[in-house]
């Protein structure tokens, strides 16, 4: 087994992808010649041609519009918005079009592409390379949103999200791309379903969901939070929708505390819709309020390095949240 | 099969015994109704039979140790059999709980509805499930609410403890339950008329815990000497307005607070407390004043340092601790470090009594109620020979109980002399 990072992990999958089946295509901006800006797609160009790994104009509406029309017609595109925060021209191609066409067409035409977003700030990216937008796209109906964050997981998601037959709005954490590594089988195939959440830690005391690179710095401070003894069990989301709902409830009738944590913006972000599904259907198990701790509703992350730390949750305020939610 | 031994009942009131002496060790034969282990009581020695033939395989008291009836002595078997680990730690007779289990670190067991503060979803729920009482819940959440693992540890602890063992059926042996009809602390049969309940708040279950505990702990003895106030009266006649005015209600307590100090200085292992290291001899006279707050029940407010207090200090320390008192709003500290405590049961019309010693003190002195009494006062007639008259006098009953382990009767009748003498004798 090896040791590897995120973002080679996506390389591998996206290779192993193009690779199985030829109906599989990259389109985006700087993913050709350039290997794309943060090397996901390093080598591939060279290894299958510029017809199948295809560099873009700088016009998102394009990149997922040629992504719609080629899966109509049966190709398997996977297109890469190369910052969350520029999938926004792309947002009417998206929701008005890609969400919709299965239904509408009562299934006669459907749209098997991967959005590919990285997404996610504490890089200094500032205000136009740090947005979190899962919340966008978990509210539409007809879109999958998947968010791997260890490389296994990373590697397995994609290769399933380019086989699921709908749209999938794929998000990677970019702060965690060369940040985090992890074991992946080299002489296995490597498949994660879209959907099951994973149960990163057990415990006892409460119930700790989150996703992304918040997922890591959960489970950090849930050691430190084990060191004065409580003992939380983390559920790493990895699907957001279809969010698995079974994981959430069963843990939550055993701990009766939940803290949501997302790096996006408090205010109508993903944790609101898990904390009123646990209000509506874990309310008999609650002993404390439900509790999300999320991004101040700040319209964009800093780009000066200490308030971007301050913008950003860490280890130490989630252990912080989890002290008082245990506490109650 | 292997059998266990039990410690038996040796005797209508004796309810623990020592183990002086193994007769047989493990991995020896033992027959049936040979003598296994002698057994010591304040009243009687015994040898304990085995109740079964086999070998000896495992003793769990050590020679010199005591248990309580329904211990678990020994086990008798096959070699190689196997045997529990260690005597379960409370298998005392009536093993079964009734009343809410009471851990050290659990809150104070709620009393009406009104405190049971936020009860959440899963409490609730868990509560309707298990027919709980929420009312006799722990709660060790914040602001003392019930948690779900309160609800459930509360649950848990009711269930019955592990049924006994049987012990081995030999006739010489009964299982110590056969001796007891009911378990302890159980509510009595309700009689024909519907009896009251009411259910016990957190001074009520506090102040029974202190006391079984305090009579259990010290060996208690109470002598009694009688006081001469007539002095007193006078000098408190005579200082009560200037002491008013300094903003001092001299009240008689503080005399006897004064007097008990002086009574500390001169006989200092008084002023003490009981310790497996040693006797601790206190430097501060922390004289503690107990205040009734009547049905609510009692509380004992310190004044701390009184050795250095003048009689108007005195006073008025009290004075404000006891106004505190009544208006519950005494913090723990001034409730805390008392060395020697004052009861004047008096006021209520007492003329003696017996208190309980507050622990870890070494004595309790008892004020019993102002009383003209005819007393007799020893005199010369004229002519110098001895002729007693009768006179009243206003007088008082001291009681000093005091903790036999520390001091005896020599002492602490010494010690009350003292406090007799001073009062008598205040100018």
């Amino acid at each position: 087994m090896a040791e590897i990072t995120l973002i080679e992990a996506l390389r591998q999958g996206m290779d192993e992808e193009l690779e199985r089946d030829e109906r599989v295509f990259i389109v985006g901006e700087d993913v050709g010649q350039r290997g794309g800006v943060f090397r996901a797609t390093e080598g591939l160009f060279e290894k299958y041609g510029e017809a199948r790994v295809i560099d873009s104009p700088l016009a998102e509406d394009s990149i997922v519009g040629i992504g719609i029309g080629t899966a109509l017609y049966g190709m398997r595109p996977i297109c890469e918005i190369q910052f969350a925060d520029f999938i926004y021209p792309a947002f009417n191609q998206i929701v008005s079009e890609a969400a919709r066409m299965c239904y509408r067409s009562a299934g006669e035409w459907t749209v098997p592409m991967v959005i590919r977003v990285p997404y996610g700030g504490g890089i200094g990216g500032g205000l136009y390379h740090s947005q979190s937008v899962e919340a966008f796209f978990t509210h539409v109906p007809g879109l999958k949103v998947v968010v791997p964050s260890t490389p296994y997981d990373a590697k397995g998601l994609i290769k399933s999200s380019v086989r699921d037959p709908g749209p999938v709005i794929f998000l990677e954490p970019k702060r965690g791309y060369r940040l985090i590594r992890g074991e992946v089988p080299e002489d296995e195939e490597v498949l994660v379903p879209i959907g099951p959440a994973r149960i990163s830690r057990t415990g006892t005391d409460l119930s700790v969901f989150a996703y992304g690179m918040m997922h890591h710095y959960c489970l950090e401070a849930a050691e430190m939070a084990a060191q004065e003894g409580i003992n939380a069990e983390v559920i790493d989301l990895r699907t957001l929708k279809p969010v698995d709902r079974e994981t959430i409830l069963a843990s939550v009738a055993k701990t009766g505390r939940a803290l949501i944590v997302h790096e996006d913006n408090l205010t109508g972000g993903y944790g609101a819709e898990i904390a009123a599904i646990l209000a509506e259907e874990a309310f008999g198990d609650l002993d404390a309020p439900v509790r999300r701790l999320a991004g101040p509703d700040v319209p964009a992350m800093p780009y000066s390095h200490p308030f971007e730390s301050w913008f950003m949750l860490d280890a130490d305020r989630i252990a912080k949240a989890i002290r008082e939610l245990a506490a109650f | 099969m292997s059998t266990e031994v039990i410690m038996p009942r040796l005797g209508e009131s004796l309810v623990e015994g020592t183990v002086t002496k193994w007769l047989r060790h493990p991995d020896d034969h033992i027959e049936e109704f040979e003598p296994l282990v002698e057994i010591n009581t304040d009243k009687v020695d015994t040898e304990v039979p085995s109740p079964a033939t086999g070998t000896v395989l495992k003793l769990y008291v050590a020679e010199g140790e005591t248990v309580r009836a329904g211990a678990l002595l020994a086990v008798i078997g096959e070699p190689g059999e196997a045997v529990p680990d260690a005597p379960p730690a409370d298998r005392e007779e009536g093993a079964t709980q009734v009343a809410p289990p009471k851990t050290a670190d659990q809150g104070t067991p709620k009393a009406g509805r009104e405190e049971l503060g936020f009860i959440s979803p899963v409490v609730s729920r868990i509560a309707a499930e298990h027919n709980v009482d929420l009312s006799q819940v722990s709660g060790t959440g914040s602001g003392g609410r019930i948690t779900k693992k309160d609800v459930l540890a509360y649950i848990e602890g009711g269930q019955a403890a592990a049924p006994w063992e049987e012990p081995g059926s030999g006739d010489l042996f009964r299982p110590t339950e056969e001796f007891f009809g009911k378990k302890p602390g159980a509510v009595p049969e309700p009689t024909g008329l519907a009896d009251t309940v009411l259910p016990l708040d957190a001074v009520r279950t506090q102040i029974a815990e202190h006391m079984v505990r305090s009579r259990r702990t010290s060996p208690h003895v109470t002598t009694l000497m009688e006081a001469d106030l007539g002095r007193v009266l006078a000098h408190r006649k005579e200082h009560k307005q200037s002491f008013a005015r300094e903003g001092a209600n001299l009240t008689l307590t503080a005399y006897f607070v004064a007097a008990a100090v002086e009574a500390l200085k001169e006989v200092p292992i008084v002023n003490s407390s009981w310790s497996e290291a040693g006797i601790v001899l206190h430097k501060a006279a922390n004289v503690g004043v107990a205040v009734s707050l009547g049905e609510a029940g009692l509380i004992v407010p310190v004044v701390k340092n009184a050795q250095q207090l003048s009689l108007q200090a005195i006073a008025k320390t009290i004075n404000n601790l006891a106004e505190r008192a009544r208006g519950h709003k005494l913090v723990p500290d001034e409730v805390q470090g008392g060395t020697f405590t004052i009861t004047n049961h008096g006021v209520t019309g007492s003329l003696f009594a017996t208190p309980i010693i507050h622990q870890p003190q070494c004595a309790i002195l008892g004020v019993g109620a102002l009383q003209k009494r005819a007393v007799v006062i020893e005199g010369l007639s004229p002519s110098g020979e001895p002729e007693d008259s009768l006179a009243i006098r206003p007088m008082v009953y001291l009681t000093l109980t005091f903790d036999h382990r520390i001091i005896d009767g020599g002492i602490g009748d010494h010690f009350l002399g003292i406090v007799v003498q001073r009062l008598q004798s205040w100018a």
